[in-house]
């Protein structure tokens, strides 16, 4: 079985981000960028899932700007043996990445199609279910446990009501939640290792697909700060602030 | 042309979100259709009906409608998308696994998670787990979007009567099949909906410790939250996540106890009315959003807590 897995170069989650002042967007220059949270996980089980036999590849597939590959040579160093970068400038809606990605699901025919359930930049949380689409393969978002069963994977998937579980058949997609798994971190030896592994660069503008903009980014705020609140002294103090300043209990 | 809305329901009733959903479907277009898929759905159905600002009702039951599979739900809703200039429903689990499916069967570049209609092609978006608000413009003829719930009010649940209308089903995809649903049943309020919130986070240390946190929810008839941390730590069970990719809340009260208010927590609260923060570490960053702060020990906090609500007369509930 191959596992084809999908990673996303963001701004890293400890990093507080800033709104430029023009309006037009987030300030990237010189901040720290990273794999987008889940899709360590979503690296993670793959690797896993080879390490126990039940996989024969992971090809660790970025798309984006030329340092986007920065991701997929970390997915190397934790174990996936090759990578893609589809390379394209500029920000792509999830429509147009899972166009990109079905093009080379098509020519690499893997088994499976990790990524994780959302990126932390956009919070779209669309491309997994997009793909599957495209693909009419069966979906299972919002991962916290996979069991290989032969052409076949049990999911469990974390719902607002509580933990769902489906049996998918092969080939499908899978999106990575948080507790799928604990990702490991790449010993040194590993990260020399995967700078000889090799990673195939195409160029999205040779993949003939639709990938233009249909929505209009008009401006990007900061949100309402809320009003500096107060410290109390002790909790007999909070409850009467709670009761009769606030009025809420 | 309408907008149609998809109702989120267990098969035998609506759930609360779908109120809220069809506010915001009302924004946009005054004609509001309303779709339900299911199995054995005529109450629901006629729950449906009779929000008034739902003009029509269309019912399409099957046997393989009734876990809510994005793969049974998506053909049959694209089949409908041709008499619609919208399609509507909750960004919770059920429309965040539903809808991009939809949107890429109509090669539409899907809305996601919005907090409020500027008009009926322009929408204001949380991003960075809500560290900025984006204004968007979306320029697909057919538009797929999810509203984030608890920006919106629900709408009346009574007073309409509009027609329902069978729906023909689509076929079973085979190849996906329901297992099983573990839902955690509780008498509590709802996370999403409750007036309180009551929530633990790291600081508890343990899950038996998280009865301490069950004894102030009961009290203050307040639903269950939890940090990432707490949850992943197997405190509690995952429902109870309140964060970035957890639930949002914006309960009119929000207690935070033990929790240091990490970016991706306070994306799930900090648009609550007022925020209260118990933590032993001045320095959390929790505080920042805090409307009150109690910098001490939760485990001698909370027992005083306790006292100084039975000394209360009332508790609103």
């Amino acid at each position: 079985m191959k596992i084809l897995v999908a990673v996303k170069r963001v701004i890293d989650y400890n990093v507080q981000i800033r709104v430029k002042e023009d309006g037009s967007g987030i300030v990237t220059d010189n901040v720290k960028m990273s794999t987008n949270p889940p899709d360590d996980n979503a690296i993670e089980e793959a690797v896993k899932i080879k390490e126990a036999g039940k996989a024969t590849e992971v090809v660790a597939i970025t798309v984006g700007e030329e340092k986007a590959q920065e991701t997929v040579r970390k997915a190397l160093a934790v174990g996936a043996d090759r990578g893609i970068h589809v390379k394209v400038d500029g920000i792509l809606e999830p429509l147009a990445v899972s166009k990109i990605l079905q093009k080379i699901v098509d020519k690499e025919k893997p088994d499976l199609v990790f990524m994780g359930k959302q990126a932390i930049d956009d919070d779209c949380n669309q491309t997994g279910q997009m793909l599957s689409a495209l693909l009419n393969w069966p979906q299972a978002t919002f991962a916290s446990k996979i069991d290989v069963k032969d052409k076949k994977l049990e999911v469990t998937r974390e719902i607002d009501e509580g933990l769902e579980t489906i049996e998918i058949n092969v080939p499908s997609i899978v999106t990575c939640d948080l507790r799928l798994n604990e990702p490991r971190y790449a010993s040194l030896p590993n990260i020399m290792k995967a700078k000889k592994k090799p990673i195939e660069e195409i160029l999205a503008s040779d993949l003939g697909v639709d990938i233009s903009s249909r929505i209009e980014q008009l401006k990007v705020e900061e949100p309402p700060k809320r009003k500096a609140g107060i410290k109390v002294a002790n909790v007999a103090e909070l409850v009467q602030k709670l009761k009769n300043e606030a009025k809420v209990i | 042309m309408a907008v149609l809305l998809i109702a989120e329901h267990n098969n035998k009733e609506l759930r609360p979100f779908t109120l809220n959903a069809a506010t915001a479907a009302s924004q946009i277009d005054s004609d509001v259709h309303a779709v339900i898929i299911g199995q054995n759905t005529v109450e629901a159905a006629k729950q449906l009906s009779e929000l008034p600002v739902v003009k029509k009702v269309l019912s399409v039951e099957a046997a393989h409608y009734e876990n809510f599979t994005a793969e049974n739900f998506a053909p049959v809703i694209v089949k409908l998308a041709e008499n619609y200039s919208h399609i509507i429903c909750s960004a919770n689990t059920f429309g965040k696994n539903l809808m991009p499916r939809i949107a890429a069967y109509l090669d539409t570049s899907q809305v996601s998670d919005i907090i409020k209609v500027i008009s009926p092609d322009t929408f204001l978006r949380p991003i960075y787990a809500g560290n900025a608000f984006a204004t968007i413009k979306s320029n697909d003829t057919k538009k797929c979007v999810t509203i984030r719930p608890t920006s919106f009010d629900p709408c009346e649940s009574t007073g309409g009567s509009s027609s329902i209308e069978k729906v023909e089903a689509s076929e079973e995809f085979s190849n996906t099949k329901f297992v099983k649903r573990e839902e955690i049943k509780s008498d509590r309020p709802e996370l999403g909906t409750a007036r309180i919130v009551v929530s633990g986070g790291r600081g508890m240390q343990s899950g038996d410790n998280f009865k301490l946190i069950t004894e102030i929810a009961d009290k203050l008839g307040a639903a269950i939250g939890a940090s990432r941390a707490a949850v992943d730590a197997g405190y509690i069970s995952n429902d109870h996540q309140v964060g970035q990719t957890g639930k949002v809340v914006v309960p009119d009260l929000y207690i935070a106890i033990g929790i240091s208010g990490a970016i991706q927590h306070l994306a799930g609260m900090k648009e609550s009315k007022v925020i209260v923060a118990i933590n032993k570490d001045g320095e959390a960053p929790i505080f920042s959003v805090a409307d009150y702060g109690l910098e001490a020990d939760l485990f001698e906090a909370i027992p005083q807590f306790m006292e100084e609500l039975n000394k209360l007369n009332t508790i609103q509930k």
